[in-house]
């Protein structure tokens, strides 16, 4: 027999369970690595909870944290829900908050941090406002209260367009060019397996429906902590929004991380770390 | 940099199979002269000053010469650094029928950006063992 090497598995596990979300059983995704303060982490629009596993295999974030990535219904192996054939898919604020608080009830999570990039990074803030007591703080990754779209979400799910290619392409601009291109591939991959119109679905909540820079200014960060980064390259959350944001939430902390653009996790991990080790030291301290 | 465009894109074979649906003119405006780039199954045919008023292309993607130089360097500042943060910012323009532009994204952006010197960046990270 060949002398094979031992196999180097990752600390990653993956399971499947069905929670219920808006009155729908829906089968998820998750993924988790670590022990301690639960860590639930929420992907970008378009994307999946891959997004997250350097965090996931980095034993200064899971000697301290129990790190959980979900795949959102409709994204990465989770299901949409039965009779998603004849429904065209499009995320609100009111279901995107739902789906996560339903993913929390479901995993039994107590006082849990709760971290988002992109959209994930808007509806933190929101759980933020009307959720303050069950959270232990919010990290808005290219996060912010108001946004403004720079592209045409039509071109994101016709007949004629390759739908992959196109998300692909637009969110290609937001890796930062310092990124290692094994990694900005590797995220736009990612944007590529995302099913027909659903990175359009996600920026309905992302540039039409998440809008709150009214109400953001409610936020009390005495219950409930709130730490936004955003990355010096991103052309949707550029870092004068997330500013504007910072300034409107008093008692956050905003930071711009020099080098990085729109997927920290994701595009540039070991430039990332530097940035978010820090802020989770502090939230456990 | 424009004249560097046709060897670079021809040269690079993975960029030409991307683009091997691609047969159309279109126009890159560098400040006040426009370029009409010709595509043949992905490979540039020629890329000359436009001289008429009725060559058009499909259609136009136009920016200061400044924006340019920018967007050609190894490492571009933000806003400079890709066509859609270009547009996003209002530093590039993009007109006609953009249709073909659209199912071809990738391949035009990377002929767009062909110019650019490969950037000193790090290696990989994931290692192959053995």
């Amino acid at each position: 027999m060949p002398d094979f090497e031992p196999i180097k598995f990752e600390p990653i596990t993956g399971r499947y369970f069905t929670m219920n979300v808006d009155g729908d059983p829906v089968r998820v995704y998750v993924e988790e690595a670590g022990a301690g303060t639960p860590l639930v982490c929420l992907h970008t629009a378009g994307s999946d909870g891959r997004q997250f596993r350097h965090l996931m295999t980095d034993p200064a974030v899971t000697d301290h944290f129990r790190v959980i990535a979900f795949d959102m219904p409709w994204h990465g192996k989770s299901n949409p829900p039965v009779g998603w054939e004849d429904q065209e898919y499009q995320l609100t604020t009111d279901l995107y908050r739902d789906t996560v608080l339903a993913f929390c009830d479901a995993m039994a999570l107590e006082n849990p941090v709760v971290m988002g990039c992109s959209m994930g990074g808007r509806i933190v803030l929101h759980l933020a406002l009307d959720h303050p007591d069950r959270f232990k703080a919010v990290i808005a990754l290219e996060g912010a209260d108001r946004l403004e779209g720079y592209y045409d979400l039509e071109w994101l799910h016709r007949p004629d367009v390759h739908g992959g290619e196109v998300a692909a392409g637009f969110v290609s601009g937001q890796v930062a060019p310092q990124s290692p291109d094994e990694f900005r591939w590797e995220t736009l991959w990612h944007y590529m397996q995302g099913g027909p119109g659903i990175f359009k679905g996600d920026l309905h909540f992302y540039w039409v429906d998440g809008h709150f820079d009214d109400r953001s200014a409610k936020i009390d960060t005495s219950r409930c902590p709130v730490y936004l980064l955003s990355g010096e390259y991103d052309s949707s959350c550029t870092p004068e929004r997330t500013e504007a944001t910072a300034a409107r939430i008093k008692g956050s902390s905003a930071t711009v991380m020099p080098g990085i653009g729109h997927f920290p996790m994701s595009e540039n991990p070991a430039l990332f770390r530097e940035f978010i080790l820090p802020v989770l030291e502090k939230i456990r301290s | 940099m424009i004249e560097t465009i046709m060897d670079r894109v021809n040269k690079n074979a993975g960029l030409v199979r991307r683009g091997r649906y691609v047969t159309l003119d279109f126009l890159v405006g560098i400040g006040d002269v426009d370029y009409i780039f010709r595509i043949d199954r992905g490979r540039i045919e020629s890329v000359t000053p436009r001289t008429k008023a009725m060559v058009t292309g499909h259609f136009s993607i136009r920016a200061a010469d400044d924006v340019w130089a920018e967007f050609w360097k190894p490492m571009p500042r933000r806003d400079y650094h890709d066509l859609f943060s270009m547009f996003a910012a209002g530093r590039a323009q993009l007109d006609g029928d953009v249709t073909p532009f659209m199912q071809n994204i990738r391949y035009f952006k990377d002929v767009l950006a062909a110019p650019r010197p490969v950037a000193n960046k790090p290696r990989p990270v994931t290692k192959k063992e053995g």
